[in-house]
């Protein structure tokens, strides 16, 4: 999967899309296959604040768990439903998948672009 | 550092992901990851190196007495390739290792422990060693496949003549034979399923691999790593040393009885276990009706009342849903009673039910 050019990317592979003031925020394709089958999402709740860097839910998979770090600083105004009951969206359409709607935002981490990402996955890929 | 089995540049070649367990590199899972690989030998066939096993022999006359006093379980009145399980225990009732003891002949025991107990169960088997008994540790001279699911005798029919394939849960066959090659075909497994353990030379592993995927195309028999092994095993409600039963927690406790037998005049562990009744822990089956996924070592409460802890726990992939097993006060342990898991600082509501939790019969 190409990863798309108009997200910018963390380097803990979650991707961000601004909607006006708004962002959107998800997890890469490097990042669900890595994880593999996904079962569980824990979510946080609409009004919770989140802080750029730090986790505000996370994945299960059988096997493991494992958290979700933020890209912003903000309040969570939505979170994606659909998700809790069908966790496999987002090993299928990781892109299309968001998990929570940020505003408010007062801060970001550093981020990459598309390509910068690409390249930043292909260095880890090479270091396992 | 880690050792390889004779399977690991052939489980490189199909895209396991390798890890560590039990001091072997093997696959956690393969491309097709652990949901497809366990639903695979639920409904069709799935293919597992095992070859991280230990193999004990046992011989000579007083192989029987010896096994009989070691061991929890009675070995009397097995039939040649007869098989079966025994706890191992120490003094004080704890559990050494869970293993499978299998009659190959008079005098003539072949014994299969796990493999990350082998070293210690050695040890300690040798020890307990005594004039007529000879304990050898043969462990490296075997490769071990596990081939699991509906249709693992479908694809067996096709290597080797029916009447090689033994008939009965727990019985094996030692003079098994696929493609010329000697090997023993045991109907035995860890899954839950029908299916069989497969033993050969060590150095043959990787050739009876590839023979059985080949067996299997049509089945659409995949290979599949120890995740799938782990939620596999959890579903049909089989412990796992470690998790289940420990040097601390009896077979009792872990509900395995029916491999202890207490009428036997004497054994190792038989006067703490006998002293330890009524038990006052043991090990149940929860199932999760809140939002959540139980896991291992979490906390169990009745309503702020800490009375017990998880042992393993997983999302089941067949049943759909989320299952533990847990030790509990004994008190806590009638089927229907709510509980709630603590699982990383949230709480789930959970319900004591029967197990196992999936039994293949009644599918």
């Amino acid at each position: 999967m190409i990863d798309p050019k108009e997200l910018k990317y963390t380097k803990t592979h979650e991707w961000v899309r601004y909607e006006g003031d708004a962002a959107f925020v998800g997890i890469s394709d490097y990042a669900q296959h890595a994880l593999g089958d996904l079962v569980f999402v824990n979510l946080p709740e609409p009004g919770d604040e989140v802080e750029a860097g730090e986790p505000f839910g996370d994945v299960e998979s059988v096997k493991a768990v494992s958290d979700l770090f933020s890209p912003v600083s903000g309040e969570v105004l939505e979170i994606n439903e659909e998700l809790l009951d069908a966790p496999q969206l987002i090993n299928e359409q990781p892109y299309e998948a968001w998990f929570i709607k940020v505003g408010g935002i007062t801060g970001e981490e550093e981020m990459m672009d598309a390509e910068s990402y690409d390249a930043f996955c292909e260095e880890e890929e090479g270091n396992e | 550092m880690e050792k390889k089995t004779p399977l690991y540049d052939t489980h490189v070649k199909y895209g396991g992901s390798i890890v560590e367990f039990g001091g072997f590199l093997l696959p956690v899972q393969y491309e097709t990851g652990i949901k497809k690989e366990h639903m695979a030998v639920r409904t069709q066939c799935g293919l597992f190196d095992v070859s991280h096993m230990g193999e004990i022999l046992v011989q000579g006359p007083k192989a029987l007495d010896y096994l009989n006093y070691v061991l929890t379980n009675d070995f009397n009145g097995m039939k040649d390739g007869r098989a079966r399980y025994s706890p191992m225990c120490n003094e004080n009732g704890g559990t050494v290792d869970d293993l499978i003891v299998y009659k190959r002949g008079d005098n003539d025991y072949f014994v299969v422990v796990n493999a990350a107990n082998k070293d210690k169960d050695y040890a300690w088997m040798k020890d307990k060693e005594a004039e007529g008994v000879e304990v050898t540790d043969v462990s490296d001279q075997y490769g071990q496949l596990a081939l699991q699911g509906p249709k693992a005798q479908e694809i067996l029919e096709k290597l080797v003549p029916a009447d090689m394939i033994p008939a009965g849960y727990y019985t094996a066959n030692f003079e098994g034979e696929i493609n010329g090659i000697p090997c023993i075909i045991s109907r035995t497994g860890y899954t839950g399923e029908d299916g069989f353990e497969i033993y050969m030379a060590a150095d043959k592993a990787p050739e009876f691999w590839e023979t059985l995927m080949e067996a299997g195309k049509e089945e659409d028999l995949i290979p599949c790593g120890l995740g799938a092994r782990d939620t596999l095993r959890l579903e049909a409600s089989m412990p796992l040393y470690g998790h289940e039963m420990n040097d601390e927690i009896s077979p009792k406790t872990a509900g395995l009885g029916f491999a202890v037998k207490m009428d036997k005049p004497e054994f190792i562990g038989k006067e703490a276990m006998e002293a330890a009744m009524p038990l006052k822990e043991k090990r149940v089956g929860l199932k999760a009706v809140s939002r959540g996924i139980l896991r291992e070592h979490c906390e169990v409460f009745n309503d702020g009342k800490l009375v017990g802890h998880t042992t393993s726990g997983t999302f089941m992939p067949y049943l759909g849903g989320s299952y533990a097993m847990a030790i509990l006060d004994a008190d806590q342990t009638e089927v229907g009673n709510k509980l709630q898991v603590v699982v990383r600082g949230r709480s789930i509501d959970v319900e004591v039910v029967p197990l196992p939790f999936y039994k293949r019969d009644q599918k």
